[in-house]
C-alpha cells in the first residue's frame, strides 16, 4: 500500500497522445484511464469496470488495442497513445467509423462509444482494405460491454464502413 | 450538447451524439471543479451484524485525508434518523427505510458504514483501509422460501418479521374456476432478474456555493426532483437551495430512479467541508450497493378448459425485498398483474409477498418485474398445451383478446383508482405477424438442418404487454428568445434514450424551424422547476404530449404577435422556415427572434397589442390511464447436445406501442430490451452464498450479453394508437426485455422436446439444462442425431 505511511512512489513519464508529446510526473500506481482523464483532461475515454472486461476504458497504444484501466501510466513511458478525441479530423470532420455510428444509432448513452470505437479503428487498420465480415465484426466487438443498443446499430455502422459494399445494413 | 456544425446531414441522426461521438460528453466524472475532494465508502463485509464501534483515527491522521463521517457525524445535519423513501403503499406492514450509513446494524454486504474524504480517491480509498470496524456477526436471511417461515431469523432486528409486505391480486371467482377444471397445471418457478448494469455507475459531485446559498448536486440520476426533494427533506434546505442536474448520463436501467445513501452522504459531506465532494462508484461496489432485481419463488397453478381456454391462476408469488424500502414495492406486483398478459383471463387469485432479506435492497430493472409474470404464464401455456396436445400458437390464439374487445379493463384497481385498461392493440394480429414474420411453418425445414449438423433446435413465442406512460405529468416549457433560439427545458431525463432528440424533433416540427435551433435542456432542476424524471417507458408519452401542447402555444402566440407587428390577420399567416411569413409572400415575414423581442418589452413602452410578456409556454400534461404497449416475440435456438450451449439463431419481435415518432429510435429501444432480455434467460445471475456474500462481483463472474453472442434482431411494428393522449403514443423503453425470456425459454424447452424437460428456472445455463436432462431421465441417444432430421415435428 504505496500511499498507507504517505510513501506515494512518483514516476516521470514521456509520452505521445494523439500526437502531442505530453510529459508529466504521476503516482506509480495510476493507471493509464485516470492518467488521460484527470492528468491530462482527455475524459473521452471512460471507465465502466475497471477489472478489464467491458472495454469502455480501451485506448490504442502503439497501435495496438489495450484496457487503459489495467496499464499503468508509467508504462506508457516513450509509447504513443491514441484516444477518441484523436479520431476526428483536424478540421472536424467525423472518421467515417464515428459517423456511422451516429446514422446507425449504434450508440444511445454513448458510455461505451469511445471504447467501441478505438477498437474498430484497430480492425479497420488490421483489415487494410480487405472487407469484415459480420461474424469478425461481432468477434472483435464481444470485448465491449454495451447495455443500451443490444450492439445491432453498432454491427451494421461497422459493416458500412468495413464490410463488402453488398453487406449495406437495411438502418442504413 | 448541440453540434457545432449541426446533426448529420441526411438519414438518421441525434442531436446528442456530435459531442458522445467526438468523446466530449459530459458525464459526472468528467466534472471537475477547483478544490474538489473526493470520497470513499467503508462498507460492511457482512450480510448482517450488529455494529459494535468504529475507530477512524489512523484514516483521519493520513495525509490528504479530510474527514471520516460516520452515522454519529452526519445525524446533526439531518431531520431524521432515516431516509423517507418508501413510496406510499397500504401492503407495507412495516417501515424499513435505509440509514444514510449504517447507525447499529448493517444489513446487507456493501451497506455503507462510514465515509473517508481525501484530496484523491485513491487517498480516500487509502484512509477506508484504515477504519477499522467492529461488528457482531448475526444469523443471515438469504433465501425468500425460508425467510418468510416463522421460524426463520429475522433480516432486521427492529422487524417483527420478515415478510414487509403483503397482498393479493384477485378477481373473479378463482375456486370456482378450478373445482371442475378440466385441465389443471400445477408449478413452481425460480425466477432470476439481475440488475440494471449501465456501462457507467452510480456517481455524483456535491458542491455547496456560500455566496449564492446553493447546494448543487450533478448526479447520474434518472430523477434528479426526486433527490432534491429528498435531500430537502433530509437536509432541512428549500427548494431553492438545491440544484440536482442529471448531465450526461451513462445509461439508467432502473437503479438510477432509486436515491441512495450515498447521494446524501456525499451532499452533506459537502456541506460539512464547504468543498465539492465528488464520489464515483466503482464496478465493485454497484455488484455490491446498487440496487437490482434478485429472485422471485413462484407456486403456481392454471385451470383451464379442455380446449385449453383459461379459467383461471392462482397461487403466490414471493419476491426478494432486499434489507431495506429503496423506493416502492412494484416488482412482484407488476409480474402478478402480468400475469393476465394478453388473455382473456376469468379469475386470478395471487398472493404476492415481499420478503427481507439480508441482501441489497432490490428495485426495478428494465421490465420491473414483468418479465417473471409474463415468464410465468407463457409458460404455463406451454405446459398446458403440452398437457392438451395442442399446439403452442394455438393455445395463445384461443386466449388472446380480441381487437373489438379493446379498450379491455380488468377488474385491477390502479393507483389512479381507476380500472387496469388496456387501451388499444390487436394481439391476435399481432401474434400471426408474429409468426409469419419468423416463417413458423418454415421452422421443420431448419430443424432438419440442425439435426443433421449434431444440434437439437427449438422455436419458442411470447407474448407480453407492458403498462407504460405512467403518470401523474412531464414539465415542459418550449421558450424562444431575441436569438431565435428555441429553448426546451423539461423535466424529463436522458440516460440515452433520446429524449433530447426526441422532444426537439415534436417541437421543431410544430414549430416549423430547422431542428438544430433547437435547445433541450433534459433533468435540471434550476431549467425546469417541476419534473418527474424516467421510468416505466413514460417520458415519449408525458413529456412528448407537453412539448407538443406548449410548442402549440408558442406557435399560436407567435402568430398573434406577428399578426400585430405585421399589420394581417391571424388567418393570414403562418410559421416556416423560423419566421413568421404572408401567406403567398413569403418574403414578408417576422422572423421568430424578432417576435421574441417584440414582447421580451421595450423599457416604458406597452407590449404590442396588449400580448402578455414572453414567448413562451408551459405544458404539464396530465395523463389519463396508462396506454399498453404490447408485442410478440419469436426466438428460435439451437442447443449443443455436449455442452448443452443455447445460441439464439433467430430473432423476431413484432412490437406495438401505438403512434411511432421516430422508427430507429423505436426500434434501438426495443433491440436494447431484447439483449437486456437475452441476459435476464441465458446469462445474468447476481449470486450470494448461504451467509450472505455476494459472489459475482465482476463481469468475469457475472456475464452479460455480448456481441458474438446475440443475434440479429428483426423488429416490425403495428401502430394501434392510444386512445389516452393526442399523440397516441405509448413507452417502447421495456417492452422488449419483457417478452423475452418467455420466448426464449419456450424455444429452449423446445429444442429438447423428447427429453423431458420442463424449464423453471432463470437464467437457463448450460449446467442447469445439463441438470435438466439428466433429471428428465432419457438420454441423448434418444433424440436420433445427428443426420435424421426426420422427427421434425413442433408444436
Amino acid at each position: 500500500m504505496a500511499g498507507r505511511l504517505g510513501m506515494v512512489e512518483m514516476g516521470a513519464i514521456a509520452v505521445t497522445v494523439n500526437g502531442v508529446l505530453r510529459a508529466a510526473e504521476v503516482e506509480t500506481r495510476v493507471h493509464l484511464a485516470d492518467f488521460l482523464r484527470h492528468g491530462l483532461g482527455l475524459t473521452g475515454t471512460h471507465l465502466g469496470c475497471e477489472h478489464g472486461v467491458c472495454g469502455a476504458c480501451t485506448v490504442l497504444v502503439d497501435g495496438v488495442s489495450v484496457r487503459s484501466c489495467l496499464m499503468l501510466a508509467v508504462q506508457c513511458q516513450g509509447r504513443r497513445v491514441e484516444t477518441v478525441e484523436g479520431l476526428a479530423a483536424a478540421d472536424g470532420t467525423l472518421h467515417a467509423l464515428q459517423a456511422a455510428l451516429g446514422a446507425h444509432h449504434g450508440l444511445q448513452c454513448g458510455y461505451c462509444t469511445p471504447g467501441v470505437l478505438m477498437t474498430l479503428v484497430e480492425l479497420q487498420r488490421e483489415l487494410g482494405g480487405r472487407p469484415a465480415t459480420e461474424a469478425e465484426i461481432r468477434d472483435r466487438l464481444s470485448g465491449h460491454l454495451c447495455r443500451c443498443t443490444g450492439y445491432q446499430g453498432m454491427v451494421d455502422a461497422a459493416l458500412q464502413v468495413l464490410g463488402a459494399p453488398d453487406d449495406v445494413p437495411k438502418t442504413a | 450538447m448541440m453540434s457545432p456544425k449541426g446533426p448529420q446531414s441526411g438519414g438518421f441522426s441525434r442531436l446528442e451524439d456530435d459531442a458522445l461521438l467526438r468523446g466530449r460528453g459530459r458525464f459526472v466524472d468528467d466534472i471537475a471543479l477547483p478544490g474538489m475532494l473526493h470520497a470513499a465508502f467503508v462498507r460492511s463485509p457482512h450480510a448482517h451484524a450488529r455494529l459494535l464501534g468504529i475507530d477512524a483515527e489512523a484514516a483521519r491522521l493520513l495525509p490528504g485525508v479530510h474527514a471520516v463521517y460516520t452515522y454519529a457525524d452526519l445525524r446533526p445535519l439531518m431531520t431524521g434518523d432515516r431516509i423517507g423513501l418508501a413510496l406510499p403503499s397500504g401492503y407495507l406492514r412495516f417501515h424499513v427505510d435505509p440509514y444514510p450509513l449504517v447507525k447499529d446494524e448493517a444489513c446487507y454486504v456493501g451497506e455503507p458504514i462510514a465515509v473517508v474524504i481525501a484530496c484523491s480517491r485513491h487517498v480516500a480509498e487509502d484512509g477506508a483501509n484504515l477504519v477499522e470496524v467492529e461488528l457482531e456477526p448475526l444469523p443471515a436471511v438469504v433465501d425468500i422460501d425460508a425467510g418468510v417461515q416463522d421460524e426463520a431469523a429475522k433480516a432486521r432486528l427492529d422487524c417483527p418479521g420478515n415478510v414487509v409486505a403483503r397482498t393479493q391480486l384477485r378477481y373473479g371467482d378463482a375456486e370456482a374456476a378450478f373445482a371442475d377444471a378440466p385441465c389443471v397445471i400445477r408449478e413452481r418457478f425460480r425466477l432470476h432478474k439481475g440488475g440494471g448494469h449501465s456501462i457507467e455507475g452510480r456517481g455524483l459531485i456535491a458542491s455547496f456555493d456560500a455566496a449564492s446559498d446553493l447546494l448543487t448536486a450533478w448526479n447520474s440520476t434518472q430523477m434528479p426532483h426526486r433527490c432534491r426533494t429528498i435531500l430537502s427533506d433530509m437536509l432541512g434546505l428549500a427548494e431553492h437551495q438545491i440544484r440536482v442536474v442529471a448531465p450526461d448520463v451513462g445509461g439508467g436501467f432502473g437503479p438510477k430512479a432509486v436515491f441512495h445513501p450515498e447521494e446524501l452522504v456525499i451532499a452533506a459531506a459537502a456541506l460539512l467541508l464547504g468543498a465539492p465532494v465528488k464520489w464515483i462508484e466503482d464496478r465493485f461496489e454497484s455488484f455490491l450497493a446498487a440496487v437490482g432485481e434478485r429472485d422471485q419463488s413462484w407456486e403456481i397453478e392454471v385451470a383451464l378448459e379442455a380446449d385449453g381456454r383459461l379459467r383461471g391462476v392462482r397461487g403466490v408469488v414471493r419476491h426478494d425485498h432486499g434489507a431495506c424500502t429503496p423506493y416502492g414495492l412494484a416488482i412482484p406486483y407488476n409480474s402478478a398483474t402480468n400475469l393476465i398478459n394478453t388473455y382473456m383471463l376469468p379469475a386470478i387469485d395471487v398472493d404476492v409477498v415481499w420478503c427481507l432479506t439480508n441482501m441489497v435492497p432490490t428495485s426495478s430493472t428494465r421490465g420491473a418485474g414483468r418479465p417473471q409474470g409474463t415468464f410465468v404464464i407463457e409458460r404455463m401455456l406451454d405446459l398446458a398445451a403440452r398437457r392438451l396436445g395442442l399446439d403452442r400458437a394455438e393455445i395463445r390464439r384461443r386466449n388472446l383478446i380480441p381487437a373489438a374487445r379493446m379498450p379491455y379493463s380488468v377488474p385491477i384497481r390502479m393507483r389512479d383508482g381507476s380500472s387496469m385498461t388496456y387501451d388499444s392493440g390487436d394481439y391476435p394480429q399481432c401474434q400471426a405477424r408474429a409468426m409469419a414474420e419468423a416463417d413458423w411453418d418454415g421452422f421443420a425445414a431448419r430443424r432438419a438442418a440442425s439435426a443433421a449438423a449434431g444440434r437439437l433446435r427449438g422455436i419458442g413465442i411470447g407474448n407480453y404487454v407492458e403498462l407504460t406512460g405512467r403518470g401523474p405529468f412531464e414539465s415542459v416549457t418550449v421558450r424562444i428568445g431575441p436569438s431565435g433560439k428555441v429553448m426546451v427545458a423539461t423535466g424529463a431525463t436522458s440516460q440515452g434514450q433520446s429524449t433530447q432528440t426526441t422532444l426537439a424533433r415534436i417541437v421543431a416540427d410544430i414549430l416549423r424551424v430547422d431542428i438544430g435551433r433547437v435547445h433541450v435542456s433534459c433533468g435540471d432542476t434550476a431549467t425546469s422547476p417541476l419534473g418527474v424524471g424516467a421510468f416505466a417507458s413514460r417520458q415519449t408519452v408525458t413529456a412528448g404530449n407537453s412539448a407538443t401542447e406548449a410548442a402549440r402555444h408558442v406557435a399560436k402566440k407567435a402568430l398573434e404577435i406577428a399578426s400585430v407587428l405585421m399589420e394581417a390577420s391571424v388567418e393570414d399567416l403562418e410559421l416556416d422556415g423560423g419566421a413568421v411569413r404572408l401567406k403567398g409572400v413569403p418574403q414578408m415575414k417576422r422572423e421568430l427572434g424578432e417576435l421574441a423581442r417584440a414582447v421580451n418589452g421595450s423599457i416604458g413602452f406597452p407590449l404590442p397589442g396588449g400580448i402578455a410578456a414572453g414567448l413562451f409556454a408551459s405544458s404539464d400534461f396530465q395523463v389519463q390511464g396508462t396506454p399498453f404497449a404490447n408485442g410478440c416475440h419469436v426466438a428460435e435456438v439451437e442447443v449443443d447436445p455436449a455442452t448443452c450451449q443455447v445460441e439464439i439463431k433467430r430473432y423476431t419481435v413484432v412490437h406495438d406501442c401505438g403512434t411511432v415518432l421516430n422508427p430507429t429510435v423505436v426500434d434501438g429501444q426495443v433491440i436494447g430490451g431484447v439483449v437486456h432480455g437475452i441476459g435476464a434467460a441465458l446469462y445474468e445471475w447476481m449470486r450470494f452464498d448461504a451467509a450472505g456474500q455476494p459472489l459475482t462481483v465482476t463481469y468475469a463472474d457475472y456475464l452479460l450479453p455480448s456481441a458474438d453472442v446475440v443475434p440479429r434482431i428483426a423488429v416490425h411494428h403495428l401502430q394501434s394508437p392510444s386512445p389516452l393522449n393526442p399523440l397516441g403514443v405509448k413507452g417502447a423503453g421495456e417492452g422488449g426485455t419483457i417478452g423475452a425470456p418467455a420466448a426464449i425459454a419456450s424455444a429452449v424447452e423446445h429444442a429438447l422436446e423428447g427429453l423431458g424437460v420442463t424449464i423453471r428456472d432463470l437464467p437457463i445455463t448450460p449446467s442447469r439444462l445439463s441438470a435438466a436432462i439428466q433429471a428428465g431421465g432419457r438420454t441423448l441417444r434418444a433424440l436420433r442425431l445427428p443426420g435424421d432430421g426426420g422427427e421434425a415435428r413442433h408444436g
